[in-house]
């Protein structure tokens, strides 16, 4: 992995919700335009990881954070850091597409409005349509960029919530289970289009799909119990892991 | 943890692996039954063994299709999917093994005249080492064994010595008498394919090595 820049450079990462310990010791490098799939079963910190990431964590109340995150050699945990500007570089897909119940178009524009990416109308319709085009949704939408963006099929929405972040040309797309609300068409549209975002964005993607995960990504990491117990290239993790715990949870024989 | 998790994936793949070892005995049944046609010059023994090929042939095409369906159903990942990848190579071997079988019952169906006596000695011996690195191979893969699969490849160099020291005699022996070279081209055929027999165990190890370490490369360069 060494021809890769490294984007995220994480240390010794331990994180605390109020009671309970979520994340023990990780530390990993995410390289730029690859996309890095982290998987494991429920409740091994995966979600939990990647929100550390962009500080999504921070709207949890009593939560704690020790180790370093390095976003580009910057500490993301730093004093000084502007929370809506890091979450601008570092965007986020959900589980379940979450778009404003807005048009098309609004939905688009209002990341670059708030941030002030596009002065002029002219220059925030190329964006909007640049975003979409992005999102491989432009052909489907370009004639009703002014209907409401909840009359779009769930495939459509989520694809609309990845045009809605790129429009803040982010660094780092971080999906956390983006395609497990959609059918196989659907996810496969996704999964097509995580392979053209890799070209220029960075991409963590969180997944129980392990399929998925082999399919979409350059690196795999497998959590276990709030940590990271093996980290490998992709074709590697699914032909020969490394370690047994690994192998097990793939192979089906651990869950 | 749970075990048991993929308990219809065990048992299919199970099932495939007892047909890999049924196919494995008629192998090494075929090559007991060739010699024996040989060693006792019988025609009709001889023909069964080339006719009964077809039964492996059968199952290799069964095994396929069962691990073609295993891998669309079950998607099987690491060592899953190395041994059913293992196993689809492992078939091909016994059935080119059964085609070394064949051809030798084949010669014996040629040959008009008994064979020499002190060649086939050597060419019995040839065969016992063929089939007991058969039968120890097939229980590498059972037991998915690295160690021994490595043990029983390294028993191909005896082959190749006997096969040498067979093939000088029969040069030898053709060199003296032109009567006998008819006969000692065939004894030649079949001393060859049971060689061939021993290189195609050592492709068996080779597969045996990779579906448990994930190691892939040649044995005996």
């Amino acid at each position: 992995m060494d021809e890769f820049l490294i984007v995220f450079k994480v240390s010794h990462l331990n994180f605390f919700y109020s009671l309970s310990q979520a994340l023990g010791d990780i530390s990993m490098d995410i390289y730029q335009r690859q996309v890095t799939a982290l998987i494991g079963p429920s409740g091994c910190g995966k979600s939990t990881f990647i929100r550390c990431l962009n500080r999504m964590n921070d709207t949890i109340p009593g939560t704690r954070v020790e180790g370093s995150v390095l976003l580009n050699g910057e500490d993301i945990y730093a004093a000084s850091v502007d929370l809506a500007y890091l979450r601008q570089r570092v965007g986020m897909v959900f589980q379940k597409p979450n778009p404003f119940p807005k048009s098309v178009y609004a939905n688009v524009a209002y990341g670059p409005r708030m941030v002030g990416l596009a002065s002029k109308r002219s220059e925030l319709d190329e964006l909007v349509e640049q975003s979409l085009q992005k999102a491989a949704l432009w052909d489907e939408v370009k004639d009703h960029l002014n209907e409401d963006a909840l009359s779009l099929s769930l495939g459509q929405q989520q694809r609309l919530c990845i045009a809605r972040l790129l429009a803040v040309k982010p660094e780092v797309i971080l999906m956390d289970e983006p395609a497990s609300a959609l059918d196989p068409i659907a996810t496969l549209r996704i999964e097509e289009l995580i392979h053209e975002l890799k070209k220029e964005y960075t991409i963590v993607i969180v997944t129980h799909n392990m399929q998925q995960a082999a399919r979409v990504s350059d690196v795999t990491g497998f959590f276990w119990l709030g940590e990271m117990v093996e980290l490998s290239p992709t074709q590697r993790m699914f032909t020969r892991p490394e370690t047994q715990l690994a192998e097990d949870y793939i192979t089906g024989r651990m869950g | 943890m749970t075990q048991g998790l993929r308990a219809t994936y065990d048992r299919e793949y199970d099932e495939i692996c007892q047909d890999l070892v049924l196919m494995g005995q008629k192998v090494e049944n075929a090559i007991e039954q060739a010699m024996t046609a040989l060693v006792e010059s019988d025609i009709p023994l001889a023909k069964e063994v080339i006719t009964s090929d077809e039964q492996i042939n059968h199952l290799r095409f069964k095994i396929e299709e069962a691990c073609l369906v295993l891998i669309a159903t079950q998607q099987p990942t690491a060592s899953d999917l190395r041994s059913v990848v293992a196993v689809m190579h492992i078939v091909i071997e016994l059935e080119r093994m059964g085609d070394h079988a064949a051809g030798i019952a084949k010669a014996v169906t040629k040959m008009e005249e008994e064979p020499m006596l002190k060649t086939l000695k050597k060419i019995i011996k040839m065969a016992d080492l063929s089939e007991k690195m058969l039968q120890d191979c097939l229980q590498a893969f059972v037991k998915r064994d690295s160690t021994w699969a490595r043990q029983i490849a390294a028993q191909d160099t005896e082959m190749d010595d006997l096969y040498r020291s067979v093939f000088d005699k029969l040069v030898a022996i053709m060199a003296e008498n032109k009567k006998l070279i008819t006969r000692a081209t065939y004894l030649l055929w079949c001393a060859h394919n049971l060689e061939r027999i021993a290189d195609r165990v050592t492709n068996i190890a080779e597969q045996v090595i990779f579906m448990t370490t994930g190691n892939m490369g040649e044995l005996n360069l």
